[in-house]
């Protein structure tokens, strides 16, 4: 790491020391990666989507490949929020980095119910997901309405002191209007893009394949979607972004931060390589050195000039 | 100790048509790896095919510091993997078998490539100066793997294929007669699912405990992503809930698994 360069960035009142973040699921809570990478390197921590009650999620198979991408029906299976607040979260304290919780509810009551119980915990950030397509009750179905989003998005900053980022749904036909909706119901922060609903059939059986016929799409196949939601979203909003969406290298990461990510998240990625995020980081650097930059800050909405 | 590593391709071998045996040079791996344990293999260097495959660790050799796997081309992944001079490999991941007391008496299933992680297994029993019955089950004698080398090892082998071409005609669960299923102390199996269920079904019934070894379709790998759940009993008898094969298993014990 050079002392000369700048890689920290402020993202919805949270202080990252470099721009780059997880997605929440492929990460699980982190310590499943700590034999492959030192999770303290990382900007933030998003872990997985959790909710009021323990959830068993989806039957198998959850998982499909499709090209240069994968289809996931998780079902936000989850231990609930009594256990992250209480086993998980103080033993993440260690590794000294913000740590971003991931919400999902059936009502927004439920998110609200959750959001009160991180308020007082180790989280540094709620991120609120409206925008699962694998659990039938909630997720998409906020995501997909601005009026909606707001509601959801108000009744969590209700529930909680902590900078509250709301994670938008592309399975929508304008990812702006719902951006906006939330900024005014009070988000400090958007993350972009969750996955796109997508299936697959298998002709030898004549069936879906997943357990839960319809998942989400996500790698490298969905990345100039989220790259343009991210340029649309910046363009009409003033919320710091984190965007994500097929990330798999530092030059990926730049061009989401280039569109006016102020941070990114890699998901999928981390499947393939454990180290994707330690690469991106030092992947960055090297680009800011190399381009005469001394501050990731320079780059952000660099597109947009 | 879980590793990434590239790791050198010391050998490759095309054992039958649609088999291939790999072996790597990844010395930690072979020092800290348990029988029915896998790697997480990387099989392009491009984004397509994405995903890694799960691959049984298939031997080990300590001195020489190498790993090798034996897997059946089943697809894209697995047709490149012979493709390379170094494998990205991550591993040894999962929880493998528990090996059984001196002296017991133990049966070792295998359907098709089942034979995979199973023979690392039956190395052990024989360091161990234990002696298993093998029975190998395929679709037909072409997919019968390894029959000489576990002869070698000093331990009996029974073959059953579909289509009769070698040994019994029929399935291997047929060759389990009651007598000799209720006087075991333990049965390793790894195999198509249907099979798996008919012989958990079989040791049930005697009492004999069992320890499986399961697949699904994975993401990481590690447990992070969720994506390789497999249904399984809790303590109350209504109740289930979803493992994950990479890391609680592949190996379950058969009274676990709700086979469904
Ligand atoms: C713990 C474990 C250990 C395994 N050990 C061996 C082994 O030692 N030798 C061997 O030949 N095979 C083994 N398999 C099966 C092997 O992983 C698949 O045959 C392989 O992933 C197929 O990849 P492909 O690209 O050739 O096929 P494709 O059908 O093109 O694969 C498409 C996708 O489906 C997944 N997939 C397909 N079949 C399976 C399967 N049976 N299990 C899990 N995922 C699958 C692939 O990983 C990939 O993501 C193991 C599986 C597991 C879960
Ligand atoms: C296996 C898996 C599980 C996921 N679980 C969640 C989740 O619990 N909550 C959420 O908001 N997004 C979830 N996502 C979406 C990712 O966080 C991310 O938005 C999406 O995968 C796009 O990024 P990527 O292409 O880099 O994976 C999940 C994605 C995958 C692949
Ligand atoms: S493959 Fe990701 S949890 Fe098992």
């Amino acid at each position: 790491m050079r002392t000369d360069i700048n890689l920290g960035v402020n993202c919805a009142g949270i202080k990252m020391k470099n721009p780059v973040t997880t997605a929440s699921g492929t990460f699980g809570f982190g310590e499943e990666y700590a034999h492959y990478l030192d999770l303290s390197s990382l900007g933030a921590l998003v872990v997985k989507g959790t909710t009021l009650h323990p959830r068993k999620g989806n039957p198998p198979p959850r998982i499909i490949e499709t090209p240069c991408g994968i289809l996931n029906a998780i079902g936000l299976q989850n231990p609930g929020v009594d256990i992250v607040v209480d086993e998980i979260l103080p033993r993440l304290q260690q590794f000294s980095i913000p740590v971003i919780v991931n919400i999902s509810g059936d009502t927004p009551d439920d998110y609200g119910l959750v959001a009160k119980k991180l308020d007082q915990s180790y989280a540094a950030c709620i991120e609120v997901n409206v925008s699962c397509p694998n659990v039938r009750k909630g997720g998409m179905q906020f995501g997909s309405d601005p009026a909606a989003a707001a509601e959801v998005t108000r009744v969590v900053k209700a529930n909680t002191n902590l900078p509250v980022i709301v994670k938008l749904s592309p399975n929508v036909t304008d990812m702006v209007r719902v951006a906006q909706s939330v900024a005014e119901a009070g988000a400090d922060g958007l993350a972009m893009i969750n996955t796109l609903l997508g299936m697959k059939i298998d002709i030898h059986t004549m069936r879906p394949v997943l357990g839960n016929t319809m998942g989400g799409l996500s790698g490298p196949a969905v990345k100039p979607i989220a790259v343009r939601a991210v340029w649309q979203v910046f363009k009409e909003t003033n919320l710091p972004i984190i965007g994500m969406g097929g990330i798999t290298c530092a030059d990926d990461a730049l061009e989401f931060i280039m569109a006016g990510a102020t941070a990114v998240a890699v998901g999928t990625a981390n499947f393939i390589n454990p180290r994707a995020t330690v690469d991106i980081i030092e992947g960055i650097e090297q680009f800011l050195v190399k381009n005469g930059y001394s501050d990731v800050n320079q780059l952000i909405g660099k597109a947009h000039q | 100790m879980k590793l990434m590593t590239a790791a050198k391709v010391t050998n490759r071998k095309h054992i039958m048509p649609g088999y291939n045996l790999l072996r790597v040079h990844a010395p930690d791996i072979a020092h800290s790896s348990q029988p029915g344990q896998f790697l997480h293999v990387l099989c392009s260097d491009t984004l397509d095919p994405l995903l890694r495959r799960p691959i049984s660790i298939h031997t080990v050799d300590k001195d020489r510091g190498t790993v090798s796997l034996l897997y059946r081309v089943a697809g894209r992944g697995t047709a490149m993997l012979s493709d390379y001079e170094q494998l990205n490999i991550m591993g040894p991941l999962g929880n493998g078998f528990t090996l059984p007391p001196a002296n017991s008496k133990v049966l070792v299933v295998a359907g098709g490539i089942g034979i995979a992680p199973l023979y690392f297994l039956l190395q052990k029993l024989s360091e161990n100066g234990s002696v298993a019955d093998v029975f190998l089950g395929a679709s037909s004698a072409g997919h019968l793997l390894r029959i000489k080398d576990i002869n070698e090892l000093g331990h009996s082998v029974q073959v059953a294929t579909d289509d009769g071409s070698s040994g019994y005609h029929g399935r291997v669960t047929d060759i389990c007669s009651p007598d000799f299923i209720s006087g075991l102390d333990m049965v390793y199996t790894c195999g198509p699912r249907p099979m798996m269920r008919a012989l958990a079904k079989i040791i049930k019934k005697h009492n004999v405990p069992g320890q499986f070894s399961l697949e699904e379709r994975m993401g990481c790998g590690v447990g992070a992503c969720l994506a390789c759940a497999c249904k399984t009993r809790t303590g109350h008898p209504e109740e289930f809930t979803y493992s994950h094969v990479c890391v609680d298993g592949p190996v379950f014990s058969a009274s676990e698994v709700v086979w469904e």
